[in-house]
């Protein structure tokens, strides 16, 4: 049973993979077969990931389910395709399946030209995203994530909009630049730890014993921290993400902001700071400085947008600073409070860019001062519309699980630092404006002279059921982890705790080789946000 | 044929002909095309490059199934000291027989319909073959220089065979002033190294100086000789040249935009990695007593390499220069990998890696370019790639994949290449070394997208009335033959397989 769940979690990468590569040199002129078949590719992995959630119990020991080996014949350096689930990659699993399946089977009625070759890249980009998540394997984990970026250039290229060219190009070398200096950084915590493969597995077991130096760990960890960061838009390397995200075609943006970019934020969770808790804690106060230059100056940013597109594009790059901000607590608390905001961010945000855009297919324009009014000749679309503000903002509301993330979130933050804690709500108070706006601005007031022209014009019509069905899809889940958010939080805290726990205890001595000789008194001033949170009474 | 290969293998074991069984048939098959040139009647010629490939393919069959561990001769000298078989040298032995194969393919699309000699082509690209091998395999400087002249000497022909095209002849010439100053250099230091170990009063010295063997005895007794530093020194500059790093890559721009393309294409692969296997072979043996002296002068020479091609190539619009420029960063990656293979044994097999998937997104690049570009000149600038994808999606896929290998894409093989030489470069702690590199690739996503945002991206066309009517007039583009689908689609999909299943081709080079 076993293997077949493992059989099962391979398919999940490949069959995506493959159906892309095969539409895309052979099905020029096989429309018929071709739907159907992109559409399984679509499903499949949704279907799968929601059977492995149902079936999910990790291996005591390890604290890994459904793991399996593929060799690769790279072994002599350590690199073996090793596929498997713990607590923190099953929500991002499934939320890659859910939006990836969302994104894909709108665009399979989006009116494009090339129809084939832009489903077929987002084949390959769903195929990557459920490598990204299921790989234990580092260097795979990298690899997919690289797999999962080139469509998204290309889709950009070929289908974007306004400045697509300049997006990507400058997307591309800001993603390269934060990808290489990530993969240096797990180049070098792989040789530096001297396992015996890149398998997180082996990472731990041999960094369990004994921990690098503290100024090894400093830098490897700055490499994976800037590194992670440039692609999770951290301030202030944020300023290829507004852009990119303007331009991308819908279902690009939706996989691209939803689920790819929560890559950086997975490895620094998974990889990044359980295996260099020292250099973790060295740099984390920067982190949540810089975490909150996200929340609060974005999220001014974000305020002056005209434009929806940018405005949501921009509040997924504020809504990633709570994200850090939990990282940044280095308890248990924050950072699952950052795993669920991030499976509940990527739902979010996948919706708005698709309901975004069946504004725009009704509206003609971007621009929010042209609009006004649609909630009379769209009703439904306004509903969805405003409850997936509402949760984007972080109520409470009709029990969405974005409330649940941010609120524990805060919780481990005024632990950690409580005066962050007050930025941190404000930018709460930022995003209900910019996000109650932008509804009041779209569907209620008076509608401008234009949008009345264009409504006389062609009848304006409600949701229609290819926007539904993903749009309902992605609301079920979030409303569903909203009122049960223990479906997903066991195995957070499972797989989070143990990880964890190792900073909630002020460092021994014994773990600072360099410095054990040296008076206790003299211990780099670093230490001292381990001493005080530890005092205060965590 | 086993039988026959029996008796070769006995007729070995007293002269060691078949040792060099691979350049021996090339050798054979490049005068097999002249004899038939004369023989066959004037309307039967088109015939021998059917022949030229033909033999070249069985060849490289014969190689894989028959000769896999070299005739038996791996580890051993022959010829007196003159060669030396090991496994690098076989497998670049099968790099630079498939490189002739694609450069034939290449003259096949580059030379159709064109007014040119083409039995002398495909002589000349055997022979330089042929002596590509036996500078591989060299373990003799005499050998060594031998065999360097007979692949410049060729070249001098091959880059000017556009004989009517000023820019190809002009080409012919900075390579030949540039090449015979190189070879001046390379001779005065090979001469100093015969000079300083066939000294009587040093310890270990040797009356067979030029020997790899006898020099690096030597050299391991004398580290610190400056005679021997500055022979060394004169040597690698002599190389540097082949492989085009800097300060010594001054003649690549022009020449690359001279030659024709199948030229450019064999300059720019097997050339280069002639360099590289004989630069790899002189590191990590004979000079690697030197080390002291060796590492800091390569890591200057691969960071200025690195710099250099990345930032020349930066604002370059015509794409031959480009990939020449490009190349000249691709050598700093591979130097890079040298001096990790001084303390990191595997590093080799990590080189010989990068220079596979280098040859596989070259040629495919390459063989695009064949394409479209004219003889003279025309075609090479990256507008004229506008649209390519649309029009010629065979080609446009193809130029992307090439591309986004070359720039070191993942899942594309080129990624995995430069993935080895930076674990090796970690792991033999060249960290200034290896953020150089890191520099230098993000550069050069930006003029590799660049050229494939020109192929690949939808641009708004003017509406025809706005232009004037010359430009109304359809562009002309070439027809993709069923062959070039074959070589350029196997190519491709090589580069993407060995980017997905590194397995057979590592474990194969880690092997050798």
């Amino acid at each position: 049973m076993a293997g077949f769940s493992s059989f099962i979690l391979q398919l999940t990468v490949f069959l995506p993979i493959v159906l892309g590569l095969g539409l895309l040199f052979f099905g020029k002129g096989r429309e018929a077969l071709a739907r159907p078949l992109a559409f399984a590719g679509f499903a499949f992995p949704a279907v799968a990931a929601l059977g492995l959630w149902w079936g999910f119990s990790p291996d005591p020991g390890t604290g890994y389910a459904y793991l399996s080996n593929v060799p690769t014949g790279l072994e002599f350096i350590g690199i073996t395709l090793q596929l498997g689930l713990n607590g923190i990659s099953l929500p991002l699993f499934l939320l890659a399946g859910v939006a990836g399946f969302a994104a894909g089977s709108y665009a399979l009625h989006a009116a494009t030209d090339r129809w084939r070759e832009y489903v077929s890249l987002l084949l390959i980009m769903h195929g990557g995203l459920m490598g990204v998540f299921a790989s234990v394997d580092v260097f795979f984990f990298y690899f997919f994530h690289e797999v999962a970026l080139i469509p998204t250039f290309i889709m950009i290229g070929i289908w974007g909009g306004r400045e697509r060219h300049y997006a990507a190009m400058k997307m591309t070398i800001y993603l390269t630049l934060g990808a290489l200096l990530s993969l240096v950084g797990l180049i070098a915590l792989y040789v530096q730890s001297g396992a015996d493969s890149f398998s997180m597995l082996s990472l731990r077991s041999a960094l369990e014993g004994e921990t690098l130096s503290t100024a090894a760990q400093n830098y490897t960890f700055a490499l994976l921290l800037f590194g992670f960061g440039i692609l999770v838009s951290l301030w202030p390397f944020h300023t290829w993400a507004a852009l990119g995200y303007g331009a991308a075609p819908t279902s690009a943006a939706m996989l691209h902001a939803g689920v790819l970019k929560k890559f950086g934020l997975y490895g620094l969770i998974q990889v990044g700071a359980p295996l260099l808790p020292q250099g973790a804690e060295n740099w984390m106060f920067l982190l949540a400085l810089l975490a909150l230059g996200n929340v609060v100056i974005i999220g001014f940013v974000t305020v002056a947008q005209k434009d929806l597109k940018q405005m949501i594009g921009l509040s997924s790059v504020m809504h990633m600073g709570y994200c850090f901000l939990g990282l940044a607590c280095l308890s248990a608390v924050g950072v699952g409070g950052a795993v669920i905001l991030m499976f509940a961010h990527g739902l979010t945000v996948s919706l708005l860019f698709l309901l975004g855009n069946c504004i725009y297919q009704r509206t003609d324009t971007f621009d929010m001062r042209e609009m006004g009014g649609l909630a009379r000749q769209a009703p439904v679309l306004a509903a969805f519309f405003v409850t997936t503000m509402l949760a984007s903002i972080g109520l409470p509301g009709p029990g969405l699980a974005n409330f649940w993330g941010e609120l524990t979130v805060f919780i481990g933050l005024w632990q950690y630092r409580e005066w962050m804690v007050v930025p941190a709500v404000f930018g709460v108070v930022i995003s209900a404006i910019y996000g109650l706006r932008a509804v009041g601005n779209i569907f209620y007031g008076e509608p401008t002279e234009a949008f009345r022209e264009a409504s006389r014009a062609r009848k304006i019509l409600d949701i229609q059921r290819h926007e539904r069905t993903p749009v309902l899809v992605l609301l079920i889940l979030l409303i569903l982890v909203g009122l049960w958010p223990r479906s997903l939080t066991d195995s957070i805290n499972a797989s989070v705790v143990p990880l964890y726990e190792q900073f909630d205890t002020p460092r021994a001595e014994a773990t600072y080789p360099d410095n054990a000789a040296v008076n206790p008194a003299a211990l780099p001033a670093c230490c001292a946000p381990a001493a005080s949170r530890s005092e205060s009474g965590l | 044929m086993n039988a026959y290969f029996d008796e070769l293998k006995e007729i070995a074991a007293s002269n060691q002909w078949s040792a060099i069984f691979p350049e021996i048939t090339l050798g054979v098959l490049a005068l097999a095309l002249l004899v038939l040139e004369m023989v066959l009647p004037r309307e039967r010629r088109n015939m021998i490059p059917r022949v030229a490939v033909l033999g070249q393919a069985v060849l490289l069959l014969a190689i894989l199934l028959l000769y896999r561990d070299g005739g038996g001769f791996l580890g051993q000298e022959t010829f007196a000291g003159m060669l030396y078989h090991d496994g690098p040298g076989q497998a670049m032995r099968l790099f630079f027989l498939v490189s002739s194969l694609l450069v034939c393919y290449l003259a096949s699309v580059a030379f159709a319909g064109k007014k040119l000699p083409r039995v002398e082509f495909y002589h000349i690209t055997l022979v330089v073959t042929a002596a590509m091998m036996l500078l591989a395999q060299s373990n003799h400087f005499v050998m060594f220089f031998v065999a360097l002249e007979t692949v410049t000497v060729g070249f001098y022909v091959l880059i000017s065979f556009y004989r009517d095209q000023t820019i190809s002849l002009e080409a012919g010439l900075k390579y030949l002033v540039l090449s015979a100053l190189s070879s001046a250099v390379l001779l005065f230091g090979i001469a100093l190294l015969y000079g300083v170990a066939g000294n009587p009063l040093l310890i270990g010295s040797s009356a067979d100086a030029m020997n790899f063997g006898s020099l690096n005895a030597f050299l391991l007794n004398n580290p610190e000789s400056n005679l021997a530093v500055a022979g060394m020194v004169l040597v690698l500059a002599g190389i540097s040249f082949k492989i085009a790093a800097f300060p010594f890559q001054i003649w690549v721009p022009d020449v690359y935009q001279g030659a024709p393309m199948p030229v450019t294409a064999f300059l720019a692969v097997a050339s280069k990695a002639a360099g590289f296997a004989i630069l790899l072979r002189l590191v990590t043996g004979v000079f690697a007593p030197m080390e002291a002296v060796l590492v800091p002068l390569l890591t200057v020479l691969a960071t200025l390499t690195i710099l250099f091609g990345n930032i020349a190539a930066l604002t370059q619009r015509n794409v031959k220069r480009l990939m020449g420029l490009s190349g000249i960063a691709h050598a700093g990656y591979l130097l890079v990998g040298v001096i990790a293979a001084l303390h990191v044994p595997w590093a080799v097999g990590a080189v010989l890696f990068y220079l596979f998937a280098y040859l596989l997104a070259s040629f495919a690049v390459f063989g695009v370019m064949a394409h479209l570009s004219g003889e003279d000149g025309t075609g090479d600038e990256r507008e004229d790639y506008l649209e390519l994808l649309r029009e010629r999606p065979v080609l446009g896929g193809v130029l992307v994949i090439g591309l986004g290998s070359l720039a070191g894409i993942p899942p594309l093989a080129g990624f995995i290449g430069k993935l080895l030489i930076f674990v090796a470069a970690f792991q033999a702690e060249l960290y200034w070394l290896l953020a150089v590199s890191l520099v230098g690739v993000v550069i050069s996503i930006y003029y590799y997208f660049g050229w494939i945002k020109t192929a690949v991206f939808r641009n708004w066309e003017m509406p025809a009335s706005a232009v004037g009517d010359e430009a109304a007039a359809p562009r002309a583009w070439p027809d993709v033959s069923p062959v070039s689908r074959w070589v350029l689609g196997s190519l491709a999909a090589l580069t993407v397989l060995i980017g997905f299943f590194q397995g057979p081709l590592s474990t194969w080079l880690a092997r050798m």
